[in-house]
């Protein structure tokens, strides 16, 4: 059997892990039905939960393909969701995770758990709601909320999917012009769409099956989410990895065996015999031995774990980092954008629990400089930030900490804020800058 | 077993790829379990969701020449007493086979004491063991369990996090969810709480077999086809067996079947298959047509929304 002697490729798992994304919308602009479409193309819906559906609709009606995304009890009563939702389908070529992120209430805190870990976004575009005969054609807040909040928590692809145009009198013609609306708006805000697909949900033009509707002859919306890049900071020359889990004698892990310290390497590679210098002790070794799970390795890349053991024993515990010396610069005080999720108010001078890779430490916001509206991404001064609100801010934590701009690096330039008191998760930090 | 049947013939259009993607992520998560609380273990049932947790926790915690070290928590099992006798066995070998701690809540402890009580003698008991995982969770202060669920086994679970926070009475505020970002788990408790973690949240039955094929990980014997003695009810095979016996009217047949999830016996069912490797599941897997809820658990047929009810009292 092949399949069990394949060798595995320390460096390449990452990127091939299932496509994650978003899909962003409204109460009725269809998101529902594209989920339950793309899992019906995907042939993840089975026949007992298609007969529980058919039930539901009553004796020769359509089934309704929204239902298959109403998990909770309350929703099925509130015909809402309510939470993030997962679901998954795989195509020929590709896996994929569907984070479903619910379009009204707390939907700032929805999207942002949706986008965190994110590859792509679909944002739908409701044709039927738009006033076509305006010239120029607007978009709907909503839409422009959508993208713009993807684009903030720096989602990497984001996908326009202009749904129920088989509703519209010219499909064509009206396809033409929300495309170029939305090309003008994305050039706007400073960022190329990753396709823009016009499609019917309900019927299943373009969702897989290919169809003249709007006058695309361009892909549809599941070829465009096949041939979508990932990126996981492989290529970076240095080496970062937080420290998760210290194995030893005393632990139950690796018997007789030296310390063993496990981690997901954040960005870069490494490499058995290179140089790591630990932080915050600053001491550096080199690497005698390198492990991934079950066997020895020479080399390991960026988003997979490593088990590192070092030439010399160093005080090294959960928390610390491991890196190619020189290429970090410690700071404890930083510019930051905070989505804030919490329904208390952040409170400047507080402190909060911080996470930072695999470290708590204690911090405070020392001021809120702004707040951005998401509906044209100003900036307006304020300083108060409230929940589902997102502002710039100053940070201060306890002690020095390897950070990386969120741009630059996913690991080392994101942080968790949670109220001491409640133990919520309050907010999430994206690092722009030292301050 | 059969001879292997050739997978790349049954699966020319899937990258196998993606399981070493699904292993880091679990890994990753047993770890960060194992790092973040003082007091984890890892519930076990012998079910092939939980060999494959186990598999995974193997490969975490043992360097390859170190086979004997134990894992850093023990396993809990919650034994309802109405077990598949062969489960059982398999359970008390592997944990002898890998030296692992193994503790074992028993419901009949918790009838003897009162805190369930069942409606009649032959109730299934399957809905009253999270009493009896709550009772264990007090008695040995576990603050986090690892459990084998997957988010696509049920549309209530599709929305479990992968650290889930229970609350001093071991209940799940499905509203009240802590964001998930990342990987920067919010790992912080309060006295009394708890966390459920779900390494393999994002791994699909096909994921499972496709899994237990490549490592070759061993699995009751009932998850391959066998003889049984069953009887039809309610459009579901049910196992004829002392505590599920046949009733008036019903016709007993002996059928070649397999389990697609083992739980209580008064509320498990088979299938009919003749699927004798992971080969020949995985490929059988690949053209179901039926969930695997749906074809296997009455109790998941009481109402569509019977999980949810259940993991909101501490089911998991």
């Amino acid at each position: 059997m092949g399949l069990a002697l394949r060798d595995n490729d320390d460096r390449e798992a990452a990127t091939r892990r299932p496509l994650r994304f978003l899909t962003a919308g409204s109460v009725d602009d269809g998101k529902s039905t594209l989920i339950g479409r793309l899992l019906l193309d995907g042939r993840a819906i089975l026949a007992d939960q298609l007969d529980a559906l058919e039930a539901r609709a009553g004796g020769g009606q359509p089934i309704d393909l929204a239902l298959l995304t109403d998990g909770l009890e309350a929703e099925r009563e509130q015909g809402i969701t309510i939470d993030v939702a997962y679901r998954y389908f795989a195509t020929a070529k590709r896996k994929f995770v569907i984070a479903d992120a619910p379009g009204h209430e707390q939907y700032t805190r929805n999207m942002v758990t949706a986008a965190a870990g994110s590859d792509a976004a679909v944002v739908l575009v409701d044709a039927t709601k738009l006033d076509l005969a305006r010239e120029p054609l607007q978009l709907l807040p909503q839409t422009r909320r959508h993208a713009l909040l993807a684009k903030l928590l720096r989602v990497p692809h984001i996908v326009f999917a202009v749904n129920k145009l088989d509703a519209v009198a010219d499909a064509d013609g009206a396809f033409a012009r929300v495309r170029a609306a939305l090309e003008a708006f994305a050039a706007e805000a400073g960022f190329a769409p990753a396709g823009i697909v016009p499609i019917s949900a309900l019927h299943g033009d373009n969702v897989s099956r290919p169809s003249a509707l709007g006058g695309s002859d361009g892909p549809t919306l599941l070829e465009l989410l096949e041939a979508l890049p990932v990126d996981d900071g492989a290529t970076a020359a240095a080496a970062l990895v937080p420290v998760q889990f210290v194995a030893n004698a005393a632990n139950g892990g690796v018997g007789h065996q030296a310390r063993v310290l496990w981690g997901r390497v954040a960005r870069g590679e490494v490499a058995l015999g290179a140089e790591l210098v630990v932080f915050p002790s600053g001491e550096s070794a080199r690497v005698a031995e390198l492990h991934v799970a079950g066997r020895r390795a020479e080399r390991v890349g960026a988003g997979r774990s490593a088990g590192v053991v070092l030439d010399r024993q160093l005080d090294v515990s959960r928390g610390d980092w491991l890196a190619t010396p020189g290429t970090i610069a410690p700071t404890s005080r930083f510019r930051a954008t905070l989505a804030w999720l919490d329904t208390e108010p952040a409170i400047v001078g507080r402190k909060y629990w911080l996470r930072h890779g695999n470290r708590w430490l204690q911090g405070r916001i020392a001021a809120i400089e702004s707040r951005v509206d998401v509906a044209t991404l100003g900036h307006r001064a304020t300083d108060a930030l409230g929940v589902n609100d997102i502002g710039e801010v100053v940070v201060e934590a306890q002690h020095e900490l390897p950070l990386a701009s969120f741009d630059d690096d996913r690991v080392a330039g994101a942080l968790l804020v949670v109220d001491p008191a409640s133990h919520r998760t309050s907010g999430t930090l994206l690092v722009r800058a030292a301050a | 077993m059969n001879a292997p049947t050739p997978l790349d013939r049954l699966l020319p259009e899937i990258d196998l790829g993606q399981l070493d993607a699904l292993e880091e992520e679990a890994i990753f998560i047993l770890r960060e379990t194992a790092a973040a609380f003082e007091r984890p273990a890892l519930l076990f049932s012998a079910g092939k969701d939980s060999c494959v947790v186990l598999h995974l926790a193997q490969k975490a915690f043992k360097l390859t020449g170190s086979a004997k070290a134990r894992l850093p928590f023990p396993l809990l099992h919650v034994d309802t007493g109405h077990n598949f006798p062969e489960v059982i066995a398999f359970r008390d070998a592997i944990v002898e086979e890998l030296g692992e701690q193994l503790v074992v809540a028993h419901l009949e402890d918790s009838i003897a004491r009162g805190s369930v009580r069942l409606a009649s003698t032959d109730e299934s008991r399957n809905g009253h063991q999270s009493v009896t995982l709550l009772e264990a969770v007090e008695e040995h202060h576990f603050d986090a369990l690892i459990g084998g669920a997957r988010r696509d086994e049920e549309k209530a679970r599709a929305k479990e996090r992968i650290l889930s926070h229970r609350d001093s009475f071991g209940q799940w505020q499905p509203k009240n969810q802590r964001p998930e970002l990342w990987t920067l788990f919010n790992t912080r408790l309060k006295p009394g709480e708890h966390m459920r973690a779900f390494p393999i949240s994002n791994w699909t039955e096909l994921d499972v077999w496709l899994y237990i094929q490549r490592e070759r990980i061993a699995l009751p014997s009932l998850y391959y086809a066998h003889h049984r003695e069953v009887v039809r009810r309610r459009g579901l095979l049910v196992p004829v067996t002392a505590l599920t016996p046949p009733k008036a009217g019903e016709r007993v047949e002996t059928l070649d079947v397999r389990f697609r999830t083992v739980g209580d016996i008064s509320c498990t069912c088979p299938v009919e298959s003749d699927a004798a490797s992971a080969a020949e599941v995985v490929a059988e897997t690949l053209a179901v047509t039926v969930s695997e809820r749906g074809a296997t658990r009455m109790d998941d047929r009481t109402s569509d929304a019977s999980m949810e009810r259940r993991k909101k009292e501490g089911y998991f």
